[in-house]
C-alpha cells in the first residue's frame, strides 16, 4: 500500500467528492471560490442545483449551518413555498405550527419534570454514567406511580364509590355454589376491641392484623360486582385485566425507552461494550463542569484505554495457547463453575427450608395467638433477610472466584453480572417456589376438597401478597440503614483517622452495577406482588421516592467518584437490558398463579371461578355466538399449528432477507476498498504524466 | 427577575425566529441569553444580541472550563471574520442548539466530525486521531498513551471505521459509526 502522502494534496482537493463535503459543511468562505475554481463548471453548477434542492426539503435548523445561513435558507424555502398550491402551503403552515406548539408544550413540561435540576448537577460532577442511574431511578418511581394509578382507579376505586353510596352505586355479593363450606372459612384476625399498641407496629411490618383486612391485600376484594346506577361493573374481570395492562404498559414502556439504540445493539455484529470508536469518539462527557471530575475522567479514560489493548494483546496470547494449557484451563473453569452451581443450590435450599420453616411457624403462633410476638417478627422477615444476605454474599463470592478463571477482564466484568443478576432474581423464584409448595402441599388429602391447602392459608393470595411486602419492606429497611451505618462512618473515619489501613481502605465508591441490581430487585418483586396486593405500587412509588434522595446524598457526601468506571454497567442499555430479564422472570410467577394455581374460594374476588384465568373464557361465553365461535377458533389447535407454521416461513423469509443484504454489504465495503485504491493509482498516474 | 428583565431585551419576533432556527426552547434561549451577557463588560450588555466575545471569555463557562475541546468548539462555532474566534450570540446560540438535548444525531455527528478534525482538512487523519486522544487522556506527559500504545489504538480505529481503507476517516464513515455508538447522544451534550 503506497502511503497516502505520494499522492499531490490539491488533486484531491479538486476531486467532486471533496468538494461536495466542503459544501455541506457549510463553511462559508470556500463555497464561492471552490465553486468558481472547478473545471467542467456545467456539471458542477447543476450538482450544486441539485444539492440546494436536497438541502430544501429539509428544514432549517436541521442544516449544519450558522444561524444566519440557517436565515438565508430558510428565506428561500419560503420563497419557494409560495409558489406551490394551495394545499401544500397549508399543510406546511399547519404542520410548522402544529411544531411550535408541540415545543411550548414540551417547554412548559420542562418545569415539570420531577429532579431536573438534582440530576443536572450530579451529571455535572460525576459525569453520565452516575446520571444515567438516577435517570433510571427517576423512570422507576413515575412507572410505578403510573401502575398504581391504574389498578387503584380500576379495582379500588368502584368499591370506594359503591361504599359510599355515590351514584347510587352498590355492592353485589354472589355465593360460590358447588363448594363445600369449609373452603370458604376465612376470619382474619382484624384486630378488633383493645390491643396493644405494639400490635398495630407489629401489624403494620408483617402485613398481617389490622393490615390484612384492608385494601392493600387481595383478600378484601371479596365482592362480584358493583352496581353504579344501572351499569354492572364486572369487577372479577376488571382486577384481571387491569393486571395484564400495567404488565403490557410496564413492557412497552421499557421498550419506547430503550429506543432504537436496543434494538441495533442486539441485531449489531460488533461488541456494544467495547468498541474502541465508542470510547474514543464518545468518550467524554461533554456534561463535565467540574474540573476535578474533569481529571478523574481523563484518567479513567487513559486506563480504559490502555486496559482494552492490553486485553487485546491478552487475546492474541489465549489464541496461541498449547492443548495442554486449554485443557487445564477448561478443567479448572468447569471446577469452578460445579462450586458456583453448588452455591446457588445451597442458597435456594436454604431459602426454601427457612421459607417453609418461617410459613408453618408463623401460621401456628396466628391461629393459637401465642404473645412471643417480636420472635414472631423475626420468624416473618426470616425469607427476606435470608435472601439479602444471599443478595450480599453472593456477588462477593463470584469476583474471588472469577479471578481463577483466567478469562479477558471485559469478560470477567461481564459474566460476573450475569451471575449476579440471576442470583438476584432466582432467589425471588425460589421463595415463591416455596411458598407455592406448601400452598398446594396436597399430600394426607389436605386440599382434598378445593383443590390447595385450605385449611394453612383459607387466602392464599393473600399470603403471597404478604411475603411480598415484607420482602420490600425490608429490602427498604435494608437500602436505609447501609448508609447510615456503613458509609457514613467509613467517611468519618476516613476523614479523621490517619491510620494507613484505614487510608488505604479509602472512602466507598459509587458501583453502579450493585445499586443497579438493587432497584431492579425491587421493582420484580414490585411486579409481582401487584396482582396479589393492588397498592404495593404506592408503597414502592414512595419507597423510590424516598431512596433517590438518600442515594444523592450518599453519593455526594461519603462517595468518591469511580476511578475506573465500568462501561459495561454505566450504560443505559444494560440498565433495560437487566430490567427486562426482571420483567420477564416476574411474568412467570404470574402466569402460574392466575392460570394454574385455583383461587381461594374463601375470599377475592375470584371465588366462583376455578383460576383467576377462568373470568375471561366465562366473560366471552356471553358474548354473541358468532364472536364466540371465532375466539374459541383462535384458541384451538386446529389454528394454532397454521399459525405457528406461517409464523416460521415469516421469520425464516427475514433471516433470509438479512442474510443476503449482509453479502450485499459486504461486497459493497470490497468494491469500495478497490474504488479507493483505483483512484489513488489514477492521481499518481496523471501526477506522474503532467511531469 | 432576571428572567423577566432579558425576555424584554430580545424582541419577540427574534426569539420566535431563534426558536424556529435553533433545537432551543424559549427558556433555553433566554437563560443563554443571561449567560451571554454576564460574560459581556458592564457597558456592553444593553446590545449584547450583536456583541462579540473573546475567546478567553468564552473558555470561562462552567460548561466549558473543565472540557479538552473548548478551542476546537469556539473555532468551530465562530463566524468571525478575523478569526479569533470570539463568538457572537448567534454563535453561541448554535453552539447550545447542537448539543442540546433536541437536535438530531446527525448534526450532532457533523459538528463532532468538526470538532475533531484539528487540521480542519475535511477528513480525520492520524495526526487528527492522536491529537484526540491526547485530549482525552489529559494534559501532562504522564498521562498519555506511549506510541507503541497510539499506534495499536489508531491501527484499531481505523480498522473499524475507515470503510474505504484510504488511512483517513471522512464525514460519512465518521457518521456511520458514530450511529453505531450507544453512549454518543448522551455524552455529546451540553445543558446550561
Amino acid at each position: 500500500e503506497e502511503p497516502l502522502a505520494a499522492a499531490p494534496v490539491d488533486f484531491l482537493q479538486e476531486l467532486p467528492s471533496c468538494q461536495s463535503a466542503r459544501r455541506r459543511r457549510g463553511g462559508s468562505q470556500e463555497r464561492r471560490p471552490a465553486l468558481l475554481g472547478t473545471a467542467g463548471s456545467r456539471g458542477a453548477v447543476a450538482r450544486v442545483q441539485q444539492e440546494r434542492a436536497e438541502l430544501a426539503v429539509r428544514p432549517a435548523r436541521e442544516q449544519p449551518m450558522s444561524i444566519a445561513e440557517k436565515r438565508i435558507l430558510r428565506d428561500s424555502q419560503q420563497a419557494e413555498t409560495e409558489r406551490l398550491s394551495r394545499w401544500k402551503k397549508w399543510r406546511r403552515t399547519s404542520s410548522k405550527s402544529l411544531k411550535k406548539a408541540l415545543s411550548e408544550a414540551k417547554g412548559l413540561s420542562s418545569y415539570v419534570v420531577l429532579w431536573r435540576h438534582d440530576i443536572h448537577n450530579i451529571e455535572g460532577k460525576f459525569g453520565t454514567g452516575i446520571q444515567s442511574y438516577f435517570s433510571f431511578l427517576r423512570f422507576l418511581v413515575l412507572l410505578n406511580f403510573i401502575i398504581f394509578i391504574v389498578m387503584f382507579s380500576f379495582v379500588t376505586l368502584p368499591i370506594i364509590i359503591s361504599e359510599y353510596g355515590i351514584f347510587n352505586s352498590t355492592i353485589a355479593y354472589i355465593s360460590p355454589k358447588n363448594i363445600e363450606d369449609s373452603c370458604t372459612v376465612y376470619e382474619p384476625n382484624g384486630n378488633k376491641g383493645l390491643v396493644y399498641f405494639y400490635t398495630y407496629l407489629k401489624d403494620l411490618f408483617s402485613g398481617t392484623g389490622f393490615l390484612e383486612v384492608t385494601s392493600l391485600f387481595y383478600g378484601y376484594y371479596t365482592i362480584d360486582a358493583v352496581w353504579i346506577s344501572i351499569t354492572r361493573y364486572n369487577l372479577p374481570l376488571a382486577y384481571l385485566l387491569a393486571t395484564f395492562a400495567y404488565l403490557a404498559l410496564s413492557f412497552l414502556w421499557i421498550m419506547k425507552r430503550s429506543g432504537e439504540g436496543f434494538m441495533q445493539n442486539l441485531v449489531h455484529d460488533a461488541d456494544p461494550f467495547q468498541s474502541y470508536c465508542n470510547k474514543v469518539f464518545a468518550g467524554w462527557d461533554f456534561c463535565i463542569t467540574d474540573p476535578n471530575a474533569a481529571q478523574l475522567k481523563h484518567r479513567s479514560l487513559q486506563y480504559e484505554l490502555q486496559m482494552d489493548l492490553e486485553e487485546e494483546k491478552l487475546k492474541q496470547k489465549i489464541a496461541e495457547r498449547t492443548t495442554k494449557e486449554k485443557l487445564r484451563i477448561y478443567s479448572l473453569r468447569i471446577f469452578i463453575n460445579l462450586i458456583v452451581v453448588a452455591i446457588l443450590s445451597g442458597c435456594f435450599y436454604s431459602i426454601y427450608r427457612v421459607t417453609v420453616f418461617s410459613q408453618e411457624n408463623s401460621n401456628v403462633s396466628i391461629r393459637n395467638d401465642t404473645s412471643t410476638d417480636s420472635a414472631n417478627l423475626l420468624v416473618q422477615y426470616l425469607p427476606s433477610m435470608v435472601i439479602t444476605l444471599a443478595n450480599f454474599i453472593g456477588p462477593l463470592i463470584f469476583s474471588f472466584l472469577i479471578r481463577f478463571e483466567d478469562y479477558t477482564p471485559t469478560f470477567e466484568i461481564k459474566l460476573t453480572l450475569m451471575r449476579c443478576v440471576f442470583v438476584r432474581l432466582a432467589n425471588i423464584g425460589v421463595l415463591l417456589f416455596s411458598l407455592w409448595s406448601q400452598i398446594s402441599d396436597c399430600g394426607a388429602d389436605k386440599c382434598k376438597p378445593c383443590g390447595y391447602n385450605y385449611k394453612l392459608y383459607p387466602c392464599w393470595e393473600s399470603d403471597v401478597g404478604q411475603e411480598m411486602y415484607k420482602l420490600m419492606i425490608f429490602d427498604f429497611l435494608v437500602i436505609l440503614a447501609v448508609p447510615l451505618f456503613v458509609d457514613f462512618p467509613r467517611k468519618l473515619l476516613v476523614t479523621h483517622c490517619s491510620w494507613k489501613l484505614i487510608q488505604w481502605f479509602g472512602q466507598q465508591e459509587f458501583q453502579i452495577s450493585d445499586n443497579v441490581l438493587e432497584i431492579i430487585y425491587g421493582q420484580t418483586i414490585c411486579w409481582i406482588g401487584t396482582f396479589f396486593s393492588p397498592l404495593l405500587p404506592a408503597i414502592a412509588t414512595i419507597k423510590y421516592f424516598i431512596i433517590f434522595y438518600v442515594k444523592k446524598i450518599r453519593l455526594t457526601h461519603t462517595c468518591k467518584p469511580a476511578a475506573r468506571p465500568i462501561r459495561a454497567s454505566g450504560s443505559n442499555f444494560f440498565f433495560l437490558m437487566v430490567l427486562l430479564i426482571g420483567f420477564v422472570l416476574a411474568c412467570v410467577p404470574l402466569g402460574v398463579s392466575i392460570a394454574r394455581i385455583p383461587s381461594s374460594k374463601a375470599c377475592g374476588p375470584f371465588r366462583n371461578f376455578n383460576t383467576s384465568w377462568e373470568v375471561i373464557p366465562d366473560t366471552i361465553l356471553e358474548f354473541p355466538t358468532v364472536l364466540q365461535q371465532i375466539l374459541f377458533g383462535m384458541a384451538s389447535e386446529a389454528f394454532a399449528v397454521p399459525f405457528f407454521m406461517i409464523i416460521c416461513i415469516v421469520m425464516f423469509y427475514f433471516i433470509a432477507l438479512a442474510r443476503a443484504h449482509k453479502r450485499v454489504v459486504e461486497q459493497l465495503r470490497e468494491q469500495l476498498v478497490l474504488e479507493s485504491h483505483d483512484k489513488m493509482f489514477l492521481i499518481r498516474k496523471i501526477t506522474e504524466a503532467q511531469r | 427577575g432576571a428572567m423577566g428583565g432579558s425576555a424584554s431585551l430580545i424582541p419577540r419576533d427574534l426569539l420566535g425566529e431563534y426558536q424556529e432556527l435553533t433545537f432551543l426552547s424559549k427558556q433555553e434561549i433566554l437563560l443563554a441569553y443571561k449567560r451571554f451577557s454576564e460574560l459581556l463588560p458592564k457597558e456592553e450588555r444593553e446590545s449584547a444580541c450583536s456583541a462579540r466575545v473573546p475567546k478567553s471569555q468564552i473558555v470561562t463557562l462552567p460548561e466549558l472550563r473543565a472540557n479538552p475541546f473548548q478551542h476546537r468548539i469556539c473555532h468551530v462555532f465562530s463566524t468571525s471574520e478575523t478569526g479569533d474566534d470570539s463568538m457572537s450570540f448567534e454563535d453561541f446560540l448554535d453552539m447550545l442548539s447542537v448539543f442540546s438535548d433536541s437536535a438530531t444525531s446527525d448534526i450532532k455527528s457533523h459538528y463532532a466530525f468538526r470538532i475533531f478534525d484539528f487540521d480542519d482538512d475535511g477528513t480525520l487523519d492520524r495526526k487528527d486521531l492522536e491529537q484526540l486522544v491526547n485530549c482525552l487522556t489529559g494534559q501532562g506527559e504522564e498521562s498519555r498513551l506511549s506510541s507503541a500504545e497510539m499506534e495499536q489504538l489508531i491501527q484499531n480505529i481505523l480498522e473499524e471505521s475507515d470503510i474505504d481503507r484510504d488511512g483517513t476517516i471522512n464525514l460519512s464513515e465518521f457518521q456511520h459509526v458514530v450511529s453505531r455508538s450507544p453512549d454518543f447522544a448522551s455524552s455529546f451534550k451540553i445543558v446550561l
